[in-house]
């Protein structure tokens, strides 16, 4: 069964009408005096969790949170905050952390908190570690561009050994040399939460998912036809690597909106998703790609499919009806989205749907409306898929049991 | 003029060095700016009398370098052995602008006998928080170039601004300038400024300190700055002209630092 993991991004829910004129970016630099009034962030973390608890509620089958800074979609700063109040809800839902950001943060304390956060959960916990946005590392972060994915591997190594060698042991890495590596606690899943990996295409994060049989997901705001040549590049990956083409390994973001009609659907939703691609996604190159972040050979690449001088490309704001004949956000009545994603989920071939179903502005009561819908009306039709081929998910925390019944089920009926 | 550059071998896994040289005479080594190697027609001034090599950062062409170049200590000891692969024995004269003066003034504070004479130009370096820095990596073209320059549509400055209308060419220039930019900040990012202060009391050579009155990148305040930390060392800012003076003002600048380097005895 395709599982799906409620996501939310905790942006900063009003902006000025003319922000795109005024500010410079979404991230990194628009000016948090100006912009960031603390009353207000005060109601919206608490919406937030509210939000993330309703889904937990309704039975999704995990729910998520990431990490971001200085930025106007989502600025959850550390997403073991966000998870520590999930943890101590009664729950059998996953709690995906995707992901904390390792270039910029001391990487102990992350093995560390994680561990915890392990702990508190019964189990619960995914660990996602992204090599992380050049406007997190980079632009607020402050790490030289050619360093960011350096620090990530060291980083990843030193929480793989901190979760699997026998406590006190010395790393001498280039950024990490410690004498002592020796965390408290644990986690509680043996060996340690599911690791996953995220990105945006980059062919590195795909070899390092082949390498250590790590899921991996991709995270983009373009849709499932937009993600389907990178995420083919990552199945070729896997099956030269001579892995199976079990579809947990995969897992993909996308925007949800649901109402009754499709008619009813663009009356609610369409100035969210039109405001979101004109203030959102409004990031200048020289913060999504500083010199060094992206190496020679993926530029070298882009140059050649772009065929331009300066491949990195200012896109137009698709209006709502361009959104939505993209594919970037799916919105319509529950058979409209659960026919397009069930065609999307197998078309990209994931056991992860990582559903982003508030979006920025949207307010509260249609953020839960629509989690609602999806959850009585489209969700139980995504189960199915994969449920007929048995796969077992080997990427999901030990402690989530949800719904695990129908996947025991599935694998008795296999088992016969 | 565009002189082919001579690949001089390093040890180690270290590739190449492409180094541009011509003239002859006592010799002189220039270290660019964060934009990349160049051979501006100052250089070719300086070729008249001089024997001028001008070397490329490490990582501007081959990024795999950066592996083996975690911080300035390196980056200077790669340059010892880059001088010593040129011939260099004796003391020589040595040029940095921007982000090379930075460069050049880590080395003249690491081995002070091995320079004879130093010019820095509108050197990166120092800090003052009245005073900052500006950015040149994560920073908008349009804002940049108004950091940079003068004035942009003097006839030198917008043939470096305009670029090629081949695609290769252009392609090439854009790689060019995205690897130099990447292989410095790997260095420097986001600030510049590394505990120089503390070192330029090394320095024992004679100091020609040269800004462009209007540079708006590192504000000419740190002419004074450096002046105050190098023994003996002067300054002389350049009018109508911002982070290039060399460029900008090439004949003036040409001749300030041939008749620096020529200069015998003290001030």
């Amino acid at each position: 069964m395709a599982k799906t993991i409620w996501f939310h991004m905790q942006g900063y829910r009003d902006l000025p009408k003319d922000f795109k004129q005024r500010y410079e970016s979404s991230w990194v630099s628009p000016p948090n005096r100006e912009l960031c009034d603390s009353e207000k962030v005060r109601e919206y973390v608490n919406l937030n969790l509210d939000e993330l608890e309703f889904a937990d509620d309704m039975g999704f089958d995990g729910v998520g949170t990431n990490e971001h800074h200085a930025n106007v979609y989502g600025f959850p700063i550390a997403p073991t905050l966000t998870a520590a109040t999930l943890a101590r809800r009664q729950s059998d839902a996953a709690i995906c952390i995707l992901g904390t950001t390792i270039p910029t943060t001391v990487t102990m304390r992350v093995a560390e908190e994680i561990a915890w956060l392990d702990c508190m959960s019964g189990g619960r916990i995914i660990a996602g570690q992204p090599v992380g946005s050049a406007m997190d590392t980079v632009g607020v972060g402050g790490i030289p561009p050619t360093q960011v994915r350096k620090r990530w591997y060291e980083g990843m190594e030193l929480i793989r050994q901190a979760w699997t060698k026998p406590g006190p042991f010395p790393f001498n890495g280039k950024f990490n040399k410690l004498r002592n590596v020796n965390p408290w606690p644990l986690p509680l899943q043996d060996p340690h939460p599911p690791l996953w990996l995220a990105g945006g295409g980059s062919l590195e994060t795909y070899d390092y998912a082949a390498k250590y049989n790590y899921a991996y997901s991709y995270l983009s705001f373009n849709g499932a036809k937009y993600a389907k040549s990178l995420m083919q590049g990552y199945w070729d990956v896997i099956e030269k690597a001579g892995l199976d083409d079990n579809p947990y390994r995969a897992g993909f973001a996308q925007f949800i909106l649901v109402a009754d009609t499709d008619a009813e659907a663009e009356r609610l939703y369409a100035e969210h998703v039109e405001n979101f691609y004109n203030k959102s996604m409004h990031i200048p190159p020289h913060f999504s790609a500083p010199p060094g972040y992206m190496s020679k050979q993926s530029l070298e690449n882009m140059m050649l499919k772009t065929g331009t001088a300066s491949p990195f490309l200012t896109k137009q704001d698709p209006t709502f009806k361009d959104a939505v004949a993209s594919g970037a956000a799916i919105c319509g009545s529950p058979d409209t989205v659960a026919e397009q994603l069930i065609d999307a989920i197998k078309d990209l071939r994931v056991g992860h749907l990582i559903a982003l179903m508030q979006m920025q502005s949207m307010p509260t009561e249609l953020t839960k409306m629509n989690t609602q819908l999806f959850a009585e009306k489209v969700m139980p039709r995504i189960r199915d898929i994969w449920k007929e081929e048995g796969y077992v998910d080997h990427w999901w925390p030990s402690g989530a049991t949800r719904n695990a019944d129908v996947a025991q089920t599935v694998a008795a009926g296999e088992a016969k | 003029m565009t002189i082919s550059p001579k690949h001089v071998a390093l040890t180690g896994n270290l590739s190449p060095n492409p180094v541009i040289a011509a003239g002859d005479g006592s010799p002189v080594v220039f270290l660019h700016g964060p934009f990349g190697q160049e051979w501006p027609g100052f250089l070719e001034d300086l070729s008249a009398t001089h024997r001028v090599f001008a070397p490329a950062n490490p990582g501007a062409e081959e990024p795999a370098d950066l592996e083996l170049l975690d911080d300035l200590h390196d980056l200077v000891v790669y340059y010892d052995e880059l001088f010593d692969e040129l011939g260099l024995t004796e003391p020589f004269d040595l040029i940095g602008h921007s982000y090379g003066g930075l460069v050049a003034a880590e080395y003249a504070a690491t081995y002070p006998r091995r320079i004879r004479k130093l010019v820095l130009i509108d050197s990166m370096g120092l800090w003052r928080d009245d005073q900052p820095v500006n950015e040149y990596v994560t920073v908008a073209p349009e804002v940049l170039q108004g950091q940079l320059w003068h004035d942009t549509t003097a006839p030198a400055v917008a043939a470096r601004l305009a670029p090629s209308e081949d695609i290769a060419e252009a392609q090439a220039q854009f790689m060019k300038e995205y690897l130099s930019v990447a292989s410095t900040a790997h260095f420097v990012f986001p600030i510049p400024e590394r505990g120089l202060h503390k070192r330029l009391r090394r320095i024992s050579s004679e100091t020609l300190l040269i800004w462009g009155a209007e540079d708006g990148l590192v504000p000419s305040a740190y002419a004074q700055e450096f002046q105050s930390r190098i023994a003996s060392s002067e300054v002389r800012l350049v009018q109508a002209a911002g982070h290039f003076p060399h460029v900008e003002q090439q004949e003036e600048v040409s001749r300030l630092v041939l008749d620096f380097l020529a200069r015998t005895g003290g001030k």
